[in-house]
């Protein structure tokens, strides 16, 4: 029995958006650049989407249980729509940094610290 | 196919495998061949306007052999890498703009079933993956170091985020009149005769049939809105730095993005697969007549498909050799000025004509409208028909008669259920607040 | 010799390319390679999505993700990426820290992900190999008119709880989506006129001391 013939279970989805939400993490504390870790955003969003989606989906829900139906999906849906109304917002406050630092180094914007 | 490769004693993963690359490379087939056909169209039709006679002696009197000695010489041409270049993305550029828009042609029906993935999205899809042409062109740009090309680059992502707007709201258009997103179906419902197709359904659908095609012009990057590649300003736009065979790449897709605009224009608008007059239905072609007819009346269909994509493409062919350039600002303002509030006016318009009209243009004429009357009072008489029933016939028909009998029953059903769903709706927020009250 | 599972094999190769790339995006300097392997991730998820029968979410994903958002953030780093400071490296502790604390998420993750059983065996009816060429819509089959469905949630109207009769809160859409509908149109047109807000061009206020560490600027 290998990975090949037998089908796929949810658990698969969840280690592969673990893994997404893992690596948008660790993007998120390591890029010094206002997009890069904006791009870590992103995929940490897109893990947890996956997982919505996992548990919503008919395909993968484990035998004799109702899973979440279509809720998994409508999340997700709106988490895409949120996602893009933050990423619109999120690149204007870079744009705005850069006109006021010109450049967008998130370390170099410390004007707050006490 | 994969069953009669296993039934020849193929194993089960090398038999799935062969079919599947069997269809991919007829995909890949009608997409090289339309790129190719393409091209020569756009030097014949050229030559043309411009009182020419084109290639004329490359494989015989038109030429035919044109597109192919062009690749050969294209191939043979020195391939250069700009030192300034980011050497990975210049490379990977060009195969992400072919690969999106080979990607579209998964999802895109030649006839009735003849699709490779039947997508219940479909048509939302292949505006989608449409859309991702532009960023092998965004990276091109980028990735060359050269200002011209980064400008281009610009431009087109500029103008191509804009026109997904009105693009995307004349599909949303014709899906409120189809009730369905599947291209197969959006097909079927207009089979008939021509009078049937969208573009004649009510003036407002004729409107949007032409914002569609500027549309469509402007997101493929065609004259007059061929800005990022505009040669007199800025040398060749993304394309300046490529040559040789990722240049074929780029074009490649630009012809295969063409041929898609049109066959989705002649998809949603101009009735698909079906002609202006039902000859496959009158000379007893349908599938209903048993398979091997089926196939015949599919395989004119198709032709028919393709004969009306082609139009499309002489027809954006021409206005490229007829129209001058516009600016970016003009381009921009069509696209927000003038494309989009024309568009959102034509969707209410549409909503309000499908309410009260529903049968079309010609059937409003023929009988007078009694819809939104006799409507209320089936929802009212049946008050328990919705929550299963309305929904379970919608449902059955689209699914099992809309394939057949040419969409009537599965536009009766859908039109039958809005009404449905908005006092079922009613009816069970009063049951809740009462339920509440008390 | 079993038959193989085609939906498996496509969900190895997409699970491979999403977690390959996304992996990519932490340890690639370059912004715009950055954004690129991004994009091949987020294209990857939509493909699982697919595969997890989900596929107007997963056309959705390719829209508005890859085609709108990726674009837009290359808009950015165009806009504000210049030479030197296009790559910005930080110190090995912080990296060395960082990865602590994602390997100890990641080992969470996974001990949540694989240890309720019923989610991580196969399904009791297996489906049998699909057609290569079906290879997208066979969850499609399962899932019927996801689509109609997810609009008729939108509008209020839950169609796959309509069978419990016996809850009426269900029954009357009240467990549809209809308010959150609205209030994200409403959220959108302010995002809409906020970010243009605030990415303006300020020619008047412009400081003049804040183009000096540029060392490009003229």
């Amino acid at each position: 029995m290998s990975i090949f013939t037998e089908p796929v279970g949810l658990s698969h989805f969840l280690v592969v958006g673990a893994v997404l939400f893992v690596c948008g993490v660790i993007c998120m504390a390591t890029k010094r650049n206002v997009l890069g870790v904006l791009m870590g955003i992103e995929l940490v969003l897109n893990g947890a989407n996956l997982n919505f989606v996992a548990f919503g989906s008919s395909v993968l829900r484990p035998p004799g249980t109702e899973g979440i139906g279509m809720d998994g999906q409508m999340i997700a849906l709106f988490v895409i729509v949120l996602a893009a109304a933050e990423a619109a917002v999120a690149l204007a406050i870079a744009l705005s940094y850069y006109h006021a630092h010109a450049t967008v180094d998130v370390d170099r914007g410390d004007e707050l610290r006490g | 196919m994969a069953e009669l490769l296993i039934s020849i004693s193929t194993p089960d993963w090398l038999a799935h495998t062969i079919a599947a690359l069997v269809q991919c490379g007829l995909l890949l087939a009608i997409a090289l061949c339309s790129a190719a056909v393409g091209i020569w169209l756009e030097r014949k039709v050229s030559a043309r306007i411009q009182d020419r006679l084109g290639p004329t002696r490359v494989g015989g009197r038109f030429g035919w052999l044109q597109p192919p000695a062009d690749g050969l010489k294209l191939i043979c041409k020195e391939d250069i890498i700009p030192t300034a270049a980011d050497h990975i993305l210049f490379r990977i550029a060009p195969y992400i703009c072919f690969c999106a828009t080979f990607c579209v042609f998964l999802a895109l029906p030649f006839a009735n079933g003849w699709v490779a993935v039947e997508l219940n999205a479909g048509a939302f899809f292949l505006l989608a993956v449409a859309g991702l042409e532009i960023f092998g062109v965004i990276l091109g740009g980028y990735a060359s170091g050269s200002k011209w090309s980064l400008y281009g680059a610009m431009r087109e992502a500029a103008q191509v985020v804009s026109y997904e707007i009105p693009l995307g709201l004349c599909v949303v258009v014709v899906v409120i009149l189809t009730g369905t997103m599947n291209l197969v179906e959006i097909g079927n419902q207009q089979a008939g005769w021509f009078f049937n197709w969208h573009i004649f359904h009510d003036p407002f659908t004729f409107v949007v049939f032409w914002v569609y095609v500027t549309c469509a012009v402007a997101s493929s990057n065609r004259a007059p809105f061929d800005l990022p590649e505009a040669e007199s300003e800025l040398v060749a736009g993304f394309l300046t730095e490529y040559s040789g065979f990722r240049w074929v790449f780029f074009f490649m897709g630009e012809y295969a993005s063409m041929f898609v605009v049109s066959g989705l224009g002649a998809l949603l608008f101009l009735g698909g697969w079906n002609g202006p007059i039902p000859i496959a239905s009158l000379l007893g072609l349908t599938p209903d007549d048993g398979d091997v007819f089926g196939w015949i009346g599919n395989l004119l269909g198709m032709c028919n498909f393709i004969a009306k994509a082609f139009a499309g493409m002489t027809f954006m062919i021409w206005l490229r050799w007829t129209l001058p350039r516009l600016r970016i600002d003009q381009v921009i303002t069509t696209c927000l000025k003038y494309c989009v509030p024309i568009v959102s006016a034509m969707l209410a318009g549409v909503m309000l004509w499908s309410f009260f009209l529903p049968g079309g243009l010609i059937a409003a004429l023929t009988r007078p409208a009694s819809f939104p009357r006799s409507a209320w009072e089936r929802t009212d008489s049946k008050p328990d028909s919705f929550p299963r029933s309305a929904w379970e016939r919608t449902d059955s028909t689209l699914r099992v008669d809309g394939m057949r009998d040419n969409g009537r029953v599965q536009e009766e059903a859908w039109r039958r259920s809005l009404p449905a769903v908005r006092s079922h709706a009613e009816r069970g927020n009063e049951g809740d607040f009462q339920e509440e009250s008390r | 010799m079993d038959t193989i599972n085609w939906h498996s094999c496509f969900f190895l190769l997409l699970a491979a390319i999403a977690c390959g790339f996304a992996v990519a995006v932490v340890v690639v300097g370059d912004i715009v390679r950055m954004a690129c392997c991004l994009v091949v991730s987020l294209a990857a998820v939509a493909g699982l999505f697919f595969l997890a029968g989900a596929e107007f979410l997963g056309a959705a994903q390719l829209m508005v993700y890859v085609g709108g958002t990726m674009v837009l953030l290359i808009f950015g780093v165009m806009l504000t990426a210049r030479g030197p400071l296009v790559s910005m490296k930080i110190g090995g502790g912080q990296w060395v820290l960082a990865l602590v604390i994602g390997v100890a998420l990641f080992a969470v993750l996974l001990q949540a992900a694989t240890s309720t059983s019923a989610w991580n065996g196969p399904k009791a009816n297996d489906q049998a190999a699909v057609p290569a060429a079906a290879k997208q819509d066979d969850g499609a089959a399962a899932e019927q008119d996801a689509a109609g469905q997810l609009g008729l949630g939108l509008l209020g109207v839950r169609e796959d709880r309509l069978h419990r009769q016996d809850k009426p809160v269900l029954l009357g859409g009240m467990s549809g989506y209809l308010l959150a509908f609205e209030i994200i149109s409403v959220h959108l047109v302010v995002v809409l006129v906020g970010a243009a807000y605030l990415a303006r061009a300020r020619r008047r206020i412009r400081n003049p001391e804040s183009r000096a560490p540029n060392p490009e600027s003229p």
